[in-house]
């Protein structure tokens, strides 16, 4: 299998009152074709907007630089024209919210066919029966009645799913999912979860999960990307970075979470909140919040480095290296 | 004081649906003493914000009483809420909604007093003092809600309901909307709050793992009732209810193993329309014939209550026919 999408040094910079600022900076990554990796961070970190500089989505105004390509082809400077020939073929979104990723008054069937009829161009009755099959894999009851029914006769879980399968349509060969179960429960999150690897699995789709949840990711992603304020705090195998976190950020963010194994003990927040943009420090990003931060942390800005084969670490001090 | 502060006995809630009753709500017994946080955990639809609502009356019943320190919760109507209610105050999910864009926080944070009979001074010391209380800087009273990030902005509402004194609070997914590391410090905050204020708390949530970690007792919920309630711990360590099984293995540990959670396959089922007996049958892997007949009833079991006749082993053959759990 080889690299299916290569992004280098994208940044992206977003119009304000006060000038254009950095939401992405800098930040590499690859996708290897049938490959499930993960972009975590909160919000602010510059994950979503990193997903909408592949879909050409971004808001009006903003400043992209890098390079995306999509199996060697670059995706920036195509035209909306050629963009949406890729959109939806190529690579598909799934949203976090899916009442507002379906249309209202659209019966699920058309918003199903539509994809496939565009880009496969397949005819209107094949395009039905592919739409039912679809449901069906999704696990929808019912699909040549859901099909006729409209998203808001759906309950969370199952707007989700069909966002899914609407997103599967023109069968993708990356799939970007940007919280896909935040707002569900956990029963219908692990119902997704284990649909998307299924579908990693069986299609041999790459997928890109992005969440702030390392639980989440724990459980779909191979790969696993921090980000902070934009930046690639680090990088590396997601059962390496959870089980050894080198970077404070990534540890604050594990730390941060109820371990179902540590009973009743008080959680430790990271203190303060994400800078938001504009307001993002000079050295390392993390330095204010950073219990290890040294003097060098305020003014040098750190660079991912590799500590290990596939281990990349924007921490130059390094506190944690011999920690347990 | 002696006694729980708030107490729901047989509570029941109807809604209409197209000239149909649904009933939301079916039957709930719920007590919270001073001091202890309650947790109220399942799946969406299940009643758990419906329960929130009928506890601090913004819900009528169709059934049963809730009390709040021995004195009918009445439901909201025209009429002014009865002064002695102020003490059981509501968290709701989302700050950007439950707080006016168009007041300073401050006065935000002092209405709670001069509803109370304070005055308008008395209200900004005391907002001056809450803020700080809840972790913002006193500077933040000069401050309009939108100036504030989602977990400031529920600070201040925490700031707001404690203006008015409670004794009991009910906190309706109030981290849900926020951000990881402002999620785990709006949780600690609250469990400190109960812990120096001595106040009830009910705290509803999606997310088990929040509940586990601050709520002293769990109760979860199924289709407008309660399935199992206990000690987080022994609920939590070794659940007995097929359905509290099923999603405590539902959350997806941050562990790095890779492994995937167990699924529940199916949703909860239309309202309207339960299922008769045990209403978890048709989703239940230890599910028998007797299921389907059986209304189950809470039934103390292993240190917790659990509404299962065949984990409980009321109506169902003993010993070897247990099946394996887990």
């Amino acid at each position: 299998m080889g690299t299916l999408l290569q992004v280098d040094g994208l940044t992206v910079a977003l119009p304000t009152r006060s000038g254009y600022h950095k939401a992405v900076d800098d930040l590499s990554f690859a996708v290897e074709a049938g490959e499930a990796m993960g972009i975590a961070g909160e919000s602010g970190s510059g994950k979503t907007m990193t997903a909408l500089a592949l879909f050409g989505l971004l808001p009006p105004g903003a400043r992209v630089t890098g390079s995306i390509r999509l199996d060697g082809t670059e995706l920036l400077g195509l035209t909306s024209k050629q963009l949406r020939a890729i959109r939806g073929r190529q690579i598909a979104m799934v949203s976090q919210d899916p009442s507002t990723s379906l249309h209202p008054i659209l019966p699920i069937g058309t918003q199903l066919t539509e994809h496939m009829r565009h880009h496969l161009g397949v005819t209107k009755a094949e395009a039905m029966t592919r739409a039912a099959e679809l449901l069906r894999t999704v696990r929808i009851p019912d699909p040549e009645q859901a099909l006729r029914s409209y998203a808001g006769q759906f309950s969370g879980g199952m707007r989700q799913r069909i966002a899914i399968a609407v997103a599967l349509a023109a069968e993708p060969r990356l799939l970007v999912a940007d919280e896909p179960t935040t707002a569900l429960d956990v029963t219908v999150q692990a119902g997704i979860l284990r649909l998307l690897d299924r579908l990693c699995r069986e299609r041999g789709m790459a997928v890109i999960v992005i969440t702030h949840d390392l639980g989440v990711m724990s459980a779909t992603a191979r790969r696993l990307y921090v980000m902070y304020a934009g930046r690639l705090a680090e990088a590396g195998p997601t059962s390496e970075l959870l089980a050894r976190p080198r970077h404070p950020y990534t540890r604050g963010l594990l730390d941060a979470l109820p371990h179902p194994e540590a009973g009743g003990a008080p959680l430790v927040p990271i203190g303060g909140s994400p800078p938001s943009l504009g307001r993002v420090p000079d050295g390392c990003p993390f330095h204010p919040r950073c219990r290890y931060a040294q003097p060098s942390c305020a003014t040098d800005r750190p660079e991912p480095r590799p500590v290990a084969d596939t281990h990349l670490l924007a921490c130059p001090p390094d506190p944690l290296r011999a920690a347990p | 004081m002696s006694g729980p502060v708030l107490q729901l006995a047989g509570v029941a809630v109807d809604y209409g649906r197209r000239g149909q009753r649904v009933r939301a709500l079916d039957g709930v017994d719920l007590a919270v003493a001073r001091g202890e946080i309650v947790g109220l955990v399942g799946e969406s639809g299940c009643g758990k914000s419906t329960l929130a609502r009928a506890a601090v009356g913004l819900e009528p019943l169709a059934a049963g009483t809730v009390t709040f320190e021995g004195r009918d919760v009445t439901p909201l109507g025209r009429r002014r809420r009865p002064p002695y209610l102020r003490g059981l105050q509501m968290v709701f999910q989302d700050p950007y909604e439950s707080l006016n864009p168009r007041r300073t926080v401050g006065e935000l944070v002092a209405d709670g007093v001069v509803l109370g009979g304070g005055s308008r001074k008395e209200g900004q010391r005391r907002a001056a003092e809450l803020l700080e209380r809840v972790g913002l800087p006193t500077t933040a009273a000069d401050s309009y809600p939108h100036e504030f990030s989602g977990g400031q902005r529920q600070r201040v509402a925490i700031a707001r309901t404690l203006a008015a004194g409670p004794s009991c609070l009910i906190a309706d997914e109030p981290i849900s909307a926020l951000d990881a590391s402002a999620q785990a410090q709006i949780a600690n905050l609250l469990s400190e709050l109960v812990d120096d204020a001595d106040l009830g708390l009910v705290l509803v949530s999606h997310d088990l793992s929040v509940v586990r970690q601050v709520a002293d007792r769990v109760a979860v919920m199924y289709l407008g009732r309660i399935v199992e309630i206990g000690d987080t711990e022994t609920v939590w360590g070794s659940p007995r209810h097929p359905y509290t099984e099923a999603l405590v293995a539902a959350i997806p540990r941050a562990d790095g193993a890779g492994v995937l959670p167990v699924d529940l396959p199916g949703d909860v089922p239309d309202p309207a329309n339960p299922p008769a007996g045990c209403r978890f049958h048709p989703r239940c892997p230890i599910a028998q014939d007797s299921c389907r007949e059986l209304d189950q009833r809470l039934v103390p079991v292993a240190g917790r209550e659990i509404a299962c006749h065949i984990r409980s082993g009321s109506a169902a053959p003993a010993g070897p026919d247990d099946p394996p759990s887990g």
